[in-house]
């Protein structure tokens, strides 16, 4: 065994998004010792790329807004199997911590009074997304990042958690290696906070980076933390499609919430036809009442374009099926005849720029091709809406990786307020916790000696398999049995062929040394990636009906005894076991903003 | 479908060969495709940087052709694809591995740099800014960190000048010191601590920016003005020495 | 597949480089250009005739200072002035930075070894180009007012090709002036706080103003420079004799 080397914290924050620092800096300001660890350079998180916005009630753009329509729009758009008291901690909290950003050098757009601006988004009544051109995510980490860095918090950057150790039942620590150097470090805490992201990865087509493997949902449900709502994967309705290589680089909602219009290859503006029944009051039914809301007739109706991601996603793929699609398989989205040049190239600067340069495309003259995008789980690791604390002592989860907020289908900016208002509630929390602990457990020598081995297996020259290939292969088993739309048959199948996936999974050869190596780190991701992928799959044909980001092609309707539960999944002796569990009611009160 | 070949520096520590691979070339291709096809195929642990894809994140940069440029953001098709394609590290930086170099210098002197100290709020808990007060900064507020001005720079590339923050983070001090809420005066330590001196404008961080950040002429000569103003104007200074005795440096507009 | 091309990391001996561009041609021309000024202005300077013609009057010698007491060409007296304003011009620095200094001569390409100082000893005194910039105002004034001068000829007003010329010079300094750094920062860079600073609004504009000549100072700098120097050539070849001034109205 070699040595490690070992780190002591009060705190263990693992992943630096926004999520991730917004925890790291409260929890130091309750006064503990707190260490950051995350797998890329500090600033380079998803969060980084986030363009629309933040969503929070500050009712600057409109006056009619609070936090009871931001209520009422997340559950419907979550399709009212969110977790509501989530939802209304966070709704209550969201324009504080926004405009705390301000104080710590956020430079939002800002309307002619000098206030934050704020511009509209799918599924949100009114304007409410706090943005920055269309770079809002860099703002936001970039704003925390410089502001942490004075905080007295310790980062360790390009470093991988493999394992969480657990003694007694009791989160205690990780155990994880310096990419650089690939050799092995031992974190010592006293809580751990995982904000780790998503897990886009899983599917071919995605808007997320390679850290996007789900790790905190795998380390957590290896921890003995339960899982919730794995079968709500976010489908964002417009990726890129076309050149190859840039297939699924997300085009933000943003375009859209500025004007953009969708149509089919006929030039027919399609969405008109897919207003659900729920939305119908509330969107504009004719293109003539669309283009007075554009105009800001406070009278007319959103367009249908706005409507929730699952809806839109869906559309595109439907008119792809019916043979309307554009000529790489998605659909035309056209800002060009909505807004001027120089309000687009003002509004949406990289969006411009990334089809200029990666498509050959001037966005203000000719319209993009877009179709659905793997993009966010609305899926995590379950908490406690209070603390941020999982299902096991001393784990604490917040932003992408935990579950609950958003339901079946998460809004558009919700997500980056998400990592600020439970980053923060994770931060606080698992200080005041830490402080009530004398002392962190020592992980056993046993246990290190177990995730060594896991850890260097794949060295091993007798394996054979290519670990590019393993995970070229399930993603593509992701994208056909576990896609937009599912059945069970298909889902069926898929988790015979995860279980192939496994087996190979276990034969990862891994070629040269442990210093900064991407094979090896593909290779162990890999563990992660099968374990939520088999999640995934395993929820969603729990799920006999179709709501939100989740659809059977089986089962078309949504069902009442499904509307009241939500799928929880947890390690029972080795394998994975899914139960529905019914939501408490919602107190009356709430009940009401409905 | 076309084929081109790279050429890629591997090694460790400094030490290190140019390896020659092909590529097999696809409609609308990137660099970093092109690398990421060598990893998969040929040199599964070559060791790289990427996040976003999309220009967004700043993880990607290397030197392509001896260009410094971000790999995700550079076409094929802009490339002569007659002569092998050469793929190197940034050279400003000391050389991990491959095409990974140490930037952990960069997150150093970003501690140095005092954070923004605002004034108070509006009696209405806000605060109140217009477009035009924050405009300029948020062009440098568009910053990546994709350091490749850094490396770019001569003053750390060529002469490794050690009291020099480099373009990057003279941006950022701007960013701070044009600030209509922050209440620090930064000149003296621009001038004596961070190096703005150093920088003789020759442009090299603006031209190899991806994000088009017009460094030079939008962040660093402003400030060379501001400094010029507060230390080497001598009707400035009189003017100063007779209005005031107590103030040596002018503080910010209020 | 392998090829052992050791390859020194980081680079720092002169001129090396790996790019296959170009690279040496803009700062080969910017120095052709600069040399080519410098020697013509010299020169012209020192002649000491052929400055005027009619109404015309060559920029090197204006405003026109004769004194007893001054032997050499009366060109000295003022050409100080706007040799120091371009000079101690940032973007005349960067020209001659990377055509004569080679600190560096192009970007990615190693520089000029050397115990490297920037700005800050020897050539701390470029701060002062603000005050280069104060004359190079009250020369632009004067440069207009020759200017239109040359419109008025013995037999009254008229227009000359000549008159032309001296207009455009006129402008094209003036272009180049506005947009000097020292002038974006006087009128309102240095204002942090547009809606919070008396007039702030009016700074504000006035700064963007200057800003709209401020990106294209390069351009600017080059047009007026060839402009000057032609403006020159033209009304000393007219008095000179070689060719005639075109009368156009
Ligand atoms: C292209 C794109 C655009 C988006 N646009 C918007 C938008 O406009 N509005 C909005 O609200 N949301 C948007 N989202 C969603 C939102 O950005 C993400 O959901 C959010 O940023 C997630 O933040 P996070 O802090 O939870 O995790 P991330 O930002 O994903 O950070 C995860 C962190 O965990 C670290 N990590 C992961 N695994 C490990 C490990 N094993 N060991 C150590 N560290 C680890 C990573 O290094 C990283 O630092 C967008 C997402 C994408 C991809
Ligand atoms: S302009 Fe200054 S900071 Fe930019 S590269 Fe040149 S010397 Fe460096
Ligand atoms: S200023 Fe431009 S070149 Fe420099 S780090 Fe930022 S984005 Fe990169
Ligand atoms: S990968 Fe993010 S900038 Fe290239
Ligand atoms: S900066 Fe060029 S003239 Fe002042």
């Amino acid at each position: 065994m070699e040595s490690y080397e070992v780190k002591e914290h009060d705190v263990l924050v693992i992943g630096a998004g926004g999520a991730g620092l917004r925890a790291a800096i409260e929890a130091s300001a309750q006064g503990v010792s707190v260490g950051l660890v995350c797998k890329s350079l500090l600033g380079k998180a998803h969060t980084v790329m986030a363009e629309g916005g933040m969503a929070a009630s500050l009712s600057n753009a409109d006056p009619r807004d609070n936090w009871e329509v931001h209520f009422r729009d997340t559950i419907r758009g979550g399709k009212h199997i969110n977790n509501w008291q989530m939802v209304e901690i966070f709704c209550q909290e969201a324009a504080d911590r926004v405009s705390e950003l301000e104080e710590w050098g956020a430079l939002f757009d800002r309307t002619k009074e000098g206030l934050i601006a704020q511009r509209n988004f799918g599924g949100h009544r009114y304007p409410r997304l706090a943005h920055v051109g269309d770079r809002t995510g860099l703002e936001l980490i970039r704003t925390l990042q410089n502001y942490g860095i004075h905080q007295g918090f310790e980062v360790y950057m390009e470093c991988c958690v493999v394992e969480l150790i657990k003694e007694k039942d009791q989160v205690c620590g990780a155990f994880g290696f310096w990419r650089e150097s690939g050799q092995f470090i031992v974190f010592k805490a006293k809580s751990v906070v995982l904000a780790t992201g998503g897990l886009g990865k899983v599917y071919r087509v995605t808007s997320n980076s390679w850290e996007g493997t789900g790790d905190g949902h795998a380390l957590a449900y290896r921890a003995g933390a339960e899982l919730v709502d794995m079968e709500f994967v976010q489908f964002h309705p417009t990726g890129m499609v076309w050149p190859p290589s840039v297939q699924g680089i997300l085009v933000t909602e943003g375009v859209r919430g500025e004007g953009g219009i969708l149509k089919n290859s006929d030039g027919k503006r399609f969405m008109f036809e897919y207003i659900p029944d729920a939305f119908a009051a509330e969107t504009s039914d004719s293109e003539e009442e669309a283009s007075r809301w554009l105009k800001g007739d406070p009278e007319a109706r959103r367009p249908p374009e706005l409507l929730t991601r699952d809806v839109v996603a869906k559309a595109i793929r439907s008119e792809r099926i019916a043979g309307r699609g554009s000529p790489h398989g998605g659909a035309f989205l056209d800002i060009a005849s909505q807004r001027d040049a120089e309000y687009i190239k003002k509004k949406l600067p990289s969006m411009y720029h990334q089809f200029m340069k990666l498509g050959n495309l001037d966005i203000t003259s000719t319209p993009m091709e877009v179709g659905p995008t793997c993009h966010y789980v609305m899926g995590g690791v379950r908490v406690e809406p209070e603390t941020a604390m999982t299902t096991v002592k001393g784990l604490f989860a917040a932003g992408e990786v935990a579950g609950g907020l958003h339901g079946a289908n998460r809004l558009g900016g919700n997500s980056l307020t998400d990592l600020l208002v439970f980053g923060a509630r994770a931060g606080f929390h698992s200080a005041k916790y830490s402080k009530e602990i004398a002392e962190a457990l020592n992980p056993s020598e046993d246990l290190l000696k177990k995730m060594e081995r896991f850890s260097l297996e794949p060295f091993d020259p007798e394996r054979t398999e290519n670990p590019y290939s393993v995970m070229a292969d399930l993603q593509e088993t992701m994208e056909i049995n576990a896609g937009i739309v599912r059945t069970k048959d298909e889902m069926e199948k898929g988790l015979e062929l995860l279980q192939d996936l496994k087996n190979r999974g276990e034969k990862v050869r891994v070629e040269g040394n442990r210093q900064y190596n991407p094979a090896w780190h593909y290779a162990l991701d890999l563990k992660n990636l099968l374990c939520v992928a088999e999640a995934i799959t395993l929820a969603a044909l729990n799920r006999e009906e179709s709501r939100g980001g989740h659809t059977r092609e089986d089962f078309p309707e949504s069902s009442e005894y499904f509307q009241n539960v939500n799928s929880f999944i947890s390690d029972k002796e080795g394998s994975m076991f899914i139960e529905n569990r019914e939501r408490e009611p919602m107190p009356e009160h709430l009940e009401k903003l409905l | 479908m076309a084929e081109a070949q790279f050429k890629v520096f591997r090694g460790e520590g400094a030490k290190g060969e140019l390896f020659e691979f092909p590529v097999e070339v696809t409609e609308g291709m990137v660099v970093l495709d092109a690398v990421q096809q060598i990893q998969s195929r040929h040199a599964n642990d070559l060791a790289v940087r990427w996040n976003c894809r999309a220009g967004k994140c700043g993880s990607c940069s290397a030197e392509v052709n001896g260009k410094p440029r971000l790999m995700c953001m550079t076409r094929m098709d802009e490339l002569s694809l007659d002569v092998p394609v050469l793929i190197e590290p940034m050279r400003g930086f000391p050389h991990m591995k491959d095409l990974v170099t140490d930037v952990s210098r960069n997150y150093e002197i970003n501690k140095k740099i005092r954070p923004l100290t605002p004034k108070p709020r509006e009696t209405d808990g806000t605060y109140r800014m217009q477009q035009e007060d924050i405009e300029r900064i948020q062009e440098f507020h568009k910053c990546i960190e994709c350091f490749l001005c850094q490396n770019v720079c001569h003053v750390i590339r060529d002469h490794s000048v050690k009291e020099f923050a480099g373009p990057r983070f003279l941006i950022r001090i701007a960013s701070l010191a044009m600030h209509p809420l922050d209440t620090l005066n930064r000149l003296k330590e621009l001038k004596d601590v961070f190096g703005l001196g150093y920088c003789n404008i020759t442009k090299c961080c603006t031209e190899v920016c991806p994000e088009n950040i017009k460094i030079t002429d939008n962040g660093i000569i402003p400030l060379k003005e501001r400094v010029a103003g507060a230390f080497y104007d001598p009707l400035a200074w009189l003017w100063k020495n007779l209005t005031s005795n107590s103030k040596k440096i002018p503080e910010k507009n209020k | 597949m392998q090829r052992n091309i050791s390859i020194q990391h980081p680079n720092r001996s002169f001129l090396e480089t790996t790019r296959i561009d170009n690279w040496w041609v803009g700062p080969l021309l910017t120095s052709i250009g600069l040399l080519a000024f410098i020697f013509y202005s010299t020169w012209a300077a020192f002649q000491n005739e052929h400055y005027q013609w009619g109404p015309y009057l060559s920029p090197f010698y204006a405003p026109l200072l004769e004194f007893e007491w001054w032997p050499l060409s009366p060109a000295f007296l003022i050409l100080w002035a706007p040799a120091g304003f371009r000079f101690t011009c940032y973007y005349y620095r960067k020209a001659y930075y990377r055509s004569f200094f080679l600190t560096p001569s192009a970007c990615a390409v190693g520089a000029r070894p050397q115990k490297y100082r920037g700005e800050r000893f020897l050539l701390v005194f470029q701060n002062l180009h603000r005050y280069f910039l104060y004359i190079a105002l009250i020369f632009c004034v004067i440069l207009s007012y020759d200017a239109i001068v040359s419109f008025s000829f013995e037999n009254g007003l008229g227009v000359g090709v000549g008159s032309i010329i001296m207009t455009l010079n006129a402008v094209f300094l003036t272009a180049f002036t506005l947009g000097c750094n020292s002038l974006r920062h006087l009128v309102g860079g240095n204002v942090d706080c547009y809606s919070c600073a008396s007039f702030g609004h009016q700074r504000y504009q006035a700064w963007k103003f200057v800003s709209l000549f401020n990106v294209h100072h390069n351009f600017w700098a080059w047009i007026s420079l060839f402009w000057v120097g032609f403006t020159d050539l033209y009304i000393r070849l007219v008095s000179m004799n070689i060719i005639t001034d075109y009368r156009i109205l």
